[in-house]
């Protein structure tokens, strides 16, 4: 039941995007259309949830044991920019066409700060190894979710007449405003689930 | 290398305007509408944005010649990352009430778009007395950025303005509305200010325009 409600909460409930303000320079710069959406947020998925172990790992065994917590910021962030290399290497190798796709945001899932901030977290709220890798993974998939949408709606955007005042930035903000304010809606939701 | 030899003082003004963090690049998004729930917030976010940027802006210009180019990304990743770590120790020591408050988004700093794009896109490629001057203008702009958000959203949310024991006007003018400090108040701020930024933006380009034609 804990699990459930870990992953209910971190999709719905604190959405990084909506609720927390994390990754929001791909959450805007990627979701113009849906398969560039949907590949980000596949490569998100995997690298913040391998991320999380690895981060809470390093934490447990390297970091905490020699007192080197004032050290974490550093730290995480090798370990993720290294990660993330490996996933463009592999994905060179085997999907060379969402590697084009995707372009320059994959180097940038380094300065996801989704992924960091998902390690940080984990660490603030003292969740091990194997809840700070579901609460990755939740936070990821919360993540995705909250992009897909949203490319589904810029995607109509592409038929409507916008006004030029409002065309772009202003405008995505202010929807990713509104659909923030629905996800506020699921605060109260699975209370009891989450105790 | 292409070295600009620009002036100092068009380095530091171009971060207010030209490349205003927030409103021209839209970069650095996280912190500008996490932290900004109230005027103070924004502006000790700015302060530890401001070392940081001129911190790694200085130290990526001086070593520009030695990094090699395929490895920059991570050797830029330890210039930033080093005096996050700092601002977060001397933070957590002399203002652990704050420190609180901006949370993760302190040891953020180190994947905050901003300074990544400033030493990629400029101390990368430019001499230090310019660099620094950049990191230092688009460090002020991002904090009066934060500043304003801020202030706007305290103002609609509590009905007054905090600064240290300063608090205006002394009594709330009206009801104040709580959804200004939660996320969607901060996603349709941001939006609205663009917006409105755009129409004089769009006023001012127009005078231009009909002022050339005419002369």
């Amino acid at each position: 039941m804990e699990i459930l409600g870990m992953i209910l909460a971190g999709v719905l409930i604190n959405n990084f995007v909506f609720m927390q303000y994390l990754g929001l320079c791909p959450f805007l710069g990627v979701s113009k259309g849906l398969d560039m959406a949907t590949g980000m947020s596949g490569a998100v998925i995997f690298v913040m949830t391998v991320a999380s172990t690895v981060t809470a790992a390093l934490e447990q065994f390297i970091l905490k044991p020699l007192e080197l917590e004032y050290l974490r910021t550093i730290a995480y962030i090798l370990v993720i920019a290294s990660f993330v290399q490996l996933v463009e290497i592999f994905m060179k190798k085997t999907l060379p066409g969402l590697y084009q796709a995707l372009g320059i945001y994959l180097p940038l899932i380094t300065t996801n700060c989704a992924v960091l901030g998902a390690a940080m977290l984990n660490v603030t709220k003292s969740y091990g190894i194997a809840l700070g890798t579901l609460n990755g993974f939740a936070g990821a998939v919360g993540w995705s979710l909250a992009i897909i949408i949203f490319a589904g709606i810029r995607e109509r955007w592409k038929l409507m007449d916008i006004p030029a005042t409002l065309d772009g930035f202003p405008l995505a903000l202010i929807s990713t405003g509104l659909m923030s304010l629905a996800f506020l809606g699921f605060s109260g939701l699975f209370g009891n689930l989450l105790k | 290398m292409n070295e600009n030899k620009t002036f100092l003082g068009y380095d530091f003004v171009k971060g207010f305007i030209k490349e205003n963090p927030t409103f021209a690049l839209a970069v650095g998004m996280c912190p500008t509408l996490a932290v900004t729930t109230s005027l103070v917030n924004g502006f000790w976010m700015g302060v530890a944005v401001i070392f940081v940027l001129t911190f790694s802006n200085v130290f990526v210009s001086l070593l520009r010649k030695f990094i090699p180019d395929e490895i920059r990304i991570p050797v830029f990743i330890i210039l930033i990352a080093t005096p996050v770590v700092i601002v977060e120790l001397v933070m957590k020591a002399y203002l652990p009430a704050m420190y609180d408050i901006l949370g993760i988004f302190v040891p953020l700093i180190v994947v905050n778009c901003i300074i990544i794009h400033r030493a990629e896109a400029f101390a990368y490629r430019n001499r230090v007395l310019n660099s620094a001057m950049d990191a230092l203008g688009s460090g002020m702009a991002f904090t009066l950025n934060l500043m304003v958000i801020g202030a706007i959203r305290e103002f609609l949310g509590t009905g007054q303005i905090a600064f240290g024991s300063a608090v205006f006007p002394k009594a709330p003018l009206f009801e104040p509305a709580a959804v200004m400090l939660t996320p969607p108040g901060g996603f349709i701020t941001l939006g609205v200010l663009m917006a409105l930024l755009n129409i004089a933006v769009a006023r001012v380009s127009k005078r231009k325009t009909t002022q050339s034609q005419s002369g």
